[in-house]
């Protein structure tokens, strides 16, 4: 009997479910806090009075020509108020911005200005109007489902840059860019901003593990060789066939010609 | 020959001065018969040594032959498909490249052993009229007549009579028969999934779209409420309910009077499925508002109701009429106005 009551004593201490409720509204509270600030695109970026004024100097004799002395853009270029760091760590780190000469789409180059740089202008502007800020690094690893990014991918995604991130053309010059060898980071921040004509992708629509699995996929296809053999780029019909127009058809009239030609 | 071929020029005047207010062209240098070329020697049959030679290359190909057989049985077990899909590459790079040796070996060898082995002399055949002989023509009038005669075709008319009716009925119920065998189209091209009230909601998790969720310049891809759990004939309607969301500045949507309650807060949804031949149109660009068909290129304007700007679609894509419900969620207000996707028959 002593050891039974011991038992239940142990079990069922008074302050139990006390804890267990605390504990409880604890961590859904604190993960629902968790959550919402990655949706709300976490607006309080720490960012230091300093680097807000290293990176608002840097954007005026960099940025402002098109953007505006305070951002509020030009006939030349959109405004950057409420663009967030991502917008600015994604056109800049690609080395899209800033723009050489106007043209249907900005094409990446070589990147123009150092991280350190890149992050002070990011800090510059995100400090004028709260935008997506750049993403958390525990998104950006490639430790996701690869087959949920590829469904997602073959939704959201595939129709403008191809099944496996091959690319592809759009109206008037436009186009959207190959994904191969594009880093998560970018990846992730294309998906949050939109930049140039791609729509743009929210928390809500592909949530934060989507796009890491997103990611995951398109890490996938970077690291494996197509199972069906060499993929000609995977452009698709047009390259395969003219592969097939020139060394098939061409094979095909080299054994006719040996058929009918006489032996010596 | 030369007096031959003057003779056949001299016909051919004589033929288009016949037709001379005629459209045919004569040919003035038309080919003439060529002949039979010099018959040439080969090499294999002048030396023994060449045909020799010539044996051993067909052997040579077929002994390649047999060895690409053993090739291609040896790499399909040393080159499994497993789970690892990259494993189908080298098991149908290995197991073809065997059997193409195996199949080419021999195919080349019959070839080659034909071209420089087997007898080499030329042969001209006449060609023949293809009408039968007078007599071979009589005695098959006659078989028909004596048929004829022994059943008494012609002369029963009552007979032939109701064949030709018991040979005109027959096919019937096999026609009433196969038009019943597939699915009766009956009006499911006019109707989706939609209903007044049905939630929006992502493709493909199923999980519902707040209005607030869309914020602007974003695309999402949509299903019915409903679809993702469904089993059967899941994919027929997906293809028919397909939608696209998008959101624009209000002031940017040019919307008709008539249509003007179908958007809510500059969000507007749209068919997916293309009025060309029924691609899905999805490729959206944000700040032209054009949706682009990948398959044939037609453009449409989001802000006008998805007019077509270009290409070869030639109707707008239908609207989906969305609404909001009480707890934010955006909702159908009824079914497509009209049948989404390519032109049919009776449209």
């Amino acid at each position: 009997m002593s050891l039974r009551r011991r038992l239940n004593g142990s079990r069922r201490s008074p302050l139990a479910a006390t804890i267990v409720i605390a504990a409880g509204l604890l961590f859904s509270g604190g993960g629902f806090a968790v959550a919402t600030s990655v949706v709300e695109s976490n607006v309080a970026t720490a960012y230091t009075a300093d680097q807000i004024a290293e990176g608002k100097k840097l954007f005026l004799s960099n940025c402002a020509s098109c953007h505006g002395l305070n951002s509020e853009g030009t006939k030349a270029g959109p405004s950057l108020i409420g663009v967030g760091a991502a917008s600015v760590d994604f056109q800049v780190g690609s080395g899209r911005m800033p723009g050489q000469g106007s043209g249907p789409q900005l094409p990446k180059k070589t990147v123009q200005f150092t991280e350190e740089q890149i992050g002070l202008m990011a800090a510059y502007v995100a400090s004028l109007a709260p935008g997506p800020a750049i993403p958390d690094d525990k998104y950006l690893e490639a430790t996701g489902d690869a087959a949920h990014g590829g469904e997602l991918f073959r939704i959201n995604c595939a129709m403008c840059h191809n099944a496996v991130g091959a690319g592809g053309a759009l109206t008037e010059g436009k186009y959207a860019p190959v994904l191969k060898g594009v880093s998560a980071k970018h990846t992730y921040e294309a998906m949050i901003t939109g930049p140039q004509n791609m729509p743009v992708f929210n928390d809500s629509n592909l949530t934060p593990t989507d796009k890491q699995d997103i990611i995951t996929y398109l890490a996938y296809m970077d690291e494996n060789e197509s199972a069906g053999g060499y993929a000609l780029a995977s452009l698709g019909p047009v390259a395969e066939g003219l592969f097939v127009w020139i060394f098939g058809l061409g094979g095909i009239i080299g054994i006719t010609v040996w058929l009918a030609a006489k032996s010596n | 020959m030369a007096g031959k071929d003057l003779e056949r020029s001299k016909e051919a005047e004589g033929f288009e001065h016949e037709f001379e207010s005629g459209l045919a062209v004569i040919s003035q240098d038309k080919i003439g018969d060529p002949g039979l070329a010099p018959h040439r020697v080969r090499m294999t049959d002048k030396s023994p040594k060449h045909a020799k030679n010539a044996e051993r290359q067909v052997a040579v190909l077929f002994l390649l032959s047999v060895v690409g057989s053993f090739f291609a049985l040896w790499a399909y077990v040393a080159f499994p498909i497993t789970e690892d899909l990259s494993t189908v590459r080298a098991n149908n790079l290995w197991l073809g490249l065997g059997m193409t040796l195996s199949l080419l070996g021999i195919g080349i060898g019959a070839v080659h052993w034909a071209k420089t082995l087997m007898p080499d002399f030329e042969v001209s055949e006449a060609r023949h009229q293809t009408r039968g002989s007078e007599d071979v023509r009589a005695a098959a009038v006659e078989i028909v007549k004596l048929a004829d005669q022994e059943s008494g075709f012609s002369r029963r008319k009552l007979i032939r009579r109701t064949m030709y009716g018991a040979l005109a009925l027959f096919p019937l119920p096999a026609l009433v028969v196969f038009g019943d065998l597939g699915p009766v189209v009956g009006d499911s091209l006019r109707h989706t999934m939609w209903k007044k009230g049905t939630r929006l909601t992502k493709d493909p998790t199923g999980i519902p779209i707040k209005a607030s969720d869309v914020t602007l310049g974003s695309v999402f891809h949509v299903i019915p409420e409903g679809l993702a759990e469904m089993h059967e004939h899941k994919l027929e309607e997906k293809a028919k309910a397909a939608v696209l969301l998008v959101r624009l500045n209000q002031e940017d949507l040019k919307e008709d009077e008539s249509k003007k309650g179908w958007s809510y807060d500059g969000i507007v949804a749209y068919s997916k499925i293309c009025t060309h031949v029924g691609c899905p149109v999805a490729l959206y660009e944000q700040h032209t508002h054009h949706l682009l068909c990948p398959c044939h290129q037609s453009t449409f304007d989001v802000t006008e109701h998805c007019k077509v700007v270009f290409g070869p679609a030639s109707r707008p894509l239908p609207q989906l009429p969305i609404s909001v419900d009480a707890e934010g969620y955006l909702i159908a207000q009824s079914d497509f106005l009209e049948p989404v996707g390519p032109s049919f028959w009776e449209r």
